[in-house]
């Protein structure tokens, strides 16, 4: 009897990168529902943009480049860095923001770098950055979160949408008029002012640790990442480094000085801290693939996001400090090259 | 410490390896059944790392089971003997599981009547022979290892140098294989008879035989076996059922905590690691008068009747074992000789099983997955965590991508052991180890033509040391002035003649 032959193993692996793709966006769908209880439906319209921008994108940059379209597609990679792209914008955001972000990400980022697997950079972060040096103004469409208590206006399905598609309100509603500063441009803004940190907190915008409702979408962004840990999609080291490196700094100087310093938890629990540790930081391109070198990347992370949050010019540091730490990825491996075995250090 | 003759409890737990599917109830359900002798065997004439024997019998010659067939051709190859016995059919090359080319080979028809060589006594007191006379025995009854290396045990336990440590490998780490645990469930007391005569042969002070944690049967009986031996130098050592920790270099690891190191032998750290299959095998010899004839085959698979273990005659074909267990059920639509992450696809079935022979699956199509179409690396560092060498498998993958030598070399390719575990990885589906050793024969390549490059290059530099050398001699011994005179006629007729 004659049988097929191939090279060893003959045991393909059973993971897929479309597989783990498919689990990093179900452990952020939770999230994405809580985000927009609270914030409304922009956030559904920013991930359609931002879905059908990136894929479209991808589909030519893939044509361009003569690669094979729908088999690359599929693998999830321009689906995943869409719904983190869209779930880091203001729920009242319109579309070209969203799109210039995404086209800018998938076409520049990733595919002129080589595509899946050769981006230097986290796509995500540099379509938000991108944006939110691009415009400004667009990017603080953040409507106060859906608590009952608080006073403010919201636009209901229909003016979301009118704003998402052309930028302008019905009637005489103005963007001014609906976002509220969030609570790391409120602490910014107080400390700025002079103000304690127990004056600022006065501020119905903030919940028991973080901003209120911002602590619940992180509630449920740190389950999300805990079930990336118990699938083994992720690994503990980047978010632990993250989550220490601001930690640990935002312990020190709230230790320091705590009247004037916002303490860890709230640290913790506003903006994009949970989401960044769990979801961006452990992008595997962009990131170190030793277990030392994942540690050393997340701490410089978790550390440039304090800085730039108490010292820098941006309210959220996340993007920055995640960009910042990719360009020293080659580095780090370089520096955490385990020992091999036989062989002396 | 409740148990003298268990060691060290309590094994470190490795962070690298994968974890597959065992897949080895399959063939453990039935005792291990004694094959008849085949029709006909043919058995190789080559061993592992070069090593070959030299046929003393001629075609037509009658054989009994066990006669010697084939001497070693230097000191340190191997012995052969008949497996069956019978009649010489023909000395020639003939194809091999794992060689391109044909290779040498005996092949031998079955008589009929089976008849015994009676030239090897029983020795039932071996262990308190001289070292060297049971070296020089083990090495007359053609004992290899039997692990899949196919190396002459004695020139391995020559290598031996003082109060080495022994190690008997149970740990048959693989999915599908299950003959090293069948053995040990079966025949316990051999294998620890075994171990003592290796002990005795290096004068080990410790002999430890590992076996893995989902073997507790195994594990009763070997305890058994020990008590009964009442050795305080045996014991025993359990350790994780990760692939690849069966592996020699990752099995000395676990065990003792030590590294081989690179590019040398567990011998340079006082350690002779055997298979258990070969300390049952001399034990057989010693006790029995038997040479190495026959070895423990798993033959299972969803694509064969009723898998088992089957100790077989070395040099029957696969079909003759597929035959045995029942013959093929379904469809396979693979065979492997070994097992599914290290074995080797077979083309077809004819081809004859060596003593290195553990495993023989047929898979049905399915049965191991299909392998989706290859996609990029994304960096996921799976490969880094699965690695036991603790490379960086992505990195060499660029590496032998740009055909660059010297940074194959940095990332430490020779001390990749071929185990696939990056392979088994891979959400990308690259196929790395066939990579790799590619890279492998890069790098030799590279380093053969360099070894010649710098010899031209010597041979080049002493020429011209020597012209030189002569040169600057002769102004030293200026010729005297008529010398020079006949020299300076003696060039004239040949310069041409110009027609005027």
């Amino acid at each position: 009897m004659r049988f097929a032959t191939a090279q060893p193993p003959q045991w393909p692996s059973p993971s897929s990168v479309s597989g783990m793709m498919r689990i990093v966006i179900l452990a952020l769908l939770p999230a994405i529902m809580v985000s927009a209880w609270f914030y409304g439906p922009g956030v559904f319209f920013n991930i359609i943009i931002a879905v059908i921008a990136a894929l479209g994108t991808e589909a030519i940059a893939l044509r361009l480049r003569q690669k094979p379209v729908t088999a690359t597609l599929g693998d999830g990679s321009a689906l995943v860095a869409a719904l983190l792209f869209a779930f880091s914008l203001p729920p009242l955001c319109p579309w070209w923001v969203t799109a210039s972000g995404m086209v800018f990400a998938i076409g520049l980022v990733k595919h002129a770098y080589g595509g899946l697997g050769y981006n230097l950079f986290n796509p995500a972060m540099a379509g938000y950055v991108l944006v939110l040096v691009s415009f400004p103004d667009l990017m603080t469409g953040w409507p106060a979160p859906d608590i009952g208590d608080l006073d403010y206006q919201r636009p209901g399905i229909g003016a979301t949408l009118q704003y998402c598609l052309t930028g302008q309100f019905p009637d005489a509603l103005t963007l001014d008029a609906i976002a509220r500063a969030t609570t790391l441009d409120s602490v910014r803004a107080g400390l700025g002012a002079m103000r304690t940190m127990d004056e600022i907190r006065m501020n119905p915008v903030f919940g028991d640790f973080g901003g209120a409702g911002w602590e619940w979408v992180n509630n449920f962004v740190a389950m999300g990442g805990g079930a990336l840990l118990l699938l083994g999609i992720i690994r503990w080291h980047i978010p632990a480094g993250v989550l220490g490196g601001l930690l640990g700094m935002a312990s020190f100087v709230w230790l320091l000085d705590p009247e004037i310093s916002p303490s860890p938890a709230f640290h913790l629990f506003s903006g994009g801290a949970i989401l960044g540790a769990f979801f961006i930081a452990t992008d595997p391109v962009s990131s170190p693939t030793t277990a030392r070198g994942r540690l050393i990347h997340g701490a410089g992370i978790g550390m440039l996001t304090y800085i730039i949050r108490t010292w820098g010019s941006y309210a959220d540091g996340i993007a920055f400090a995640v960009l910042l730490m990719n360009m020293t990825v080659p580095l780090i491996e370089r520096w955490t090259r385990p020992r091999i075995y036989g062989r002396s250090a | 410490m409740s148990d003298p003759v268990v060691w060290n409890a309590q094994p470190r737990r490795p962070a690298w390896g994968v974890r597959t599917p065992r897949r080895k109830t399959l063939a453990t359900q039935a005792p291990i059944l004694r094959a008849p002798p085949p029709a006909r065997v043919t058995i190789p004439l080559v061993g592992g790392a070069g090593t070959s024997a030299q046929p003393v019998v001629v075609p037509g010659q009658s054989l009994h089971c066990g006669q010697p067939v084939a001497t070693p051709t230097a000191a340190g190859h191997p012995c052969i003997h008949a497996s069956i016995a019978g009649r010489v059919k023909d000395i020639g090359l003939y194809p091999v599981a794992g060689s391109a080319q044909p290779v040498p080979c005996i092949v031998i028809e079955r008589s009929e009547r089976e008849t015994f060589w009676d030239g090897y006594p029983v020795q039932p007191e071996a262990s308190s022979l001289p070292a060297a006379e049971i070296r020089r025995q083990i090495a007359a009854a053609g004992i290899v290892g039997l692990g899949g290396a196919l190396f002459p045990t004695a020139a391995k336990l020559d290598s031996a140098g003082q109060a080495p440590l022994l190690l008997l490998n149970g740990a048959e780490c693989e999915a599908y294989i299950s003959c090293d645990d069948m053995l040990l469930r079966e025949h316990a007391e051999r294998v620890v008879a075994g171990g003592r005569i290796l002990s005795a042969a290096i004068g080990a002070e410790l002999c430890v035989i590992a076996i893995k944690t989902d073997m507790p049967e195994a594990r009763r009986a070997l305890l058994d076996a020990m008590e009964a031996a009442a050795d305080p130098r045996m014991v025993i050592s359990t350790v994780t059922a990760k692939y690849p920790a069966g592996g020699e270099r990752q099995l000395i690891e676990l065990v003792f905590g030590r590294e081989v190191p690179a590019g040398g032998r567990p011998a340079d750290i006082g350690i002779i690691c055997q298979n258990v299959g070969t300390a049952a095998a001399v034990a057989d010899f010693f006790l029995d008068g038997r040479p190495l004839i026959s070895r423990i085959v798993t033959v299972t698979g969803g694509g064969i009747a009723t898998p088992c273990n089957i100790e077989a005659r070395i040099g029957t074909s696969v079909a003759d074992l597929v035959q045995l267990a029942g013959g093929y059920a379904g469809a396979p639509e693979r065979l492997i000789m070994g097992g599914p992450m290290m074995g080797i696809a077979l083309a077809d079935d004819e081809l004859p099983i060596s003593a290195a022979t553990n495993c023989v699956i047929a898979a049905t199509a399915g049965e191991l997955g299909e392998a989706p179409a290859e996609l990029p690396c994304i960096r996921c560092g799976l490969c880094v965590e699965a690695c036991p060498a603790a490379l960086m498998p992505q990195e060499l993958l660029t590496a032998v991508r740009d055909e660059n030598t010297a940074r194959l070399e940095s990332l430490g390719i020779s001390e990749c052991i071929e185990c696939g575990a990056c392979d088994y990885s891979c959400p990308s589906h690259i196929p790395l180890t066939a990579q790799f050793h590619a890279g492998k024969r890069l790098l030799a390549n590279a380093q053969l033509s360099r070894r010649q490059a710098s010899i031209a290059r010597a041979r080049f530099e002493a020429r011209n040391r020597r012209l030189a050398d002569e040169n600057r001699a002769q102004p030293e011994n200026p010729p005297d002035a008529d010398a020079l005179q006949t020299l300076l006629a003696r060039t004239r007729p040949r310069t041409p003649e110009r027609p005027d």
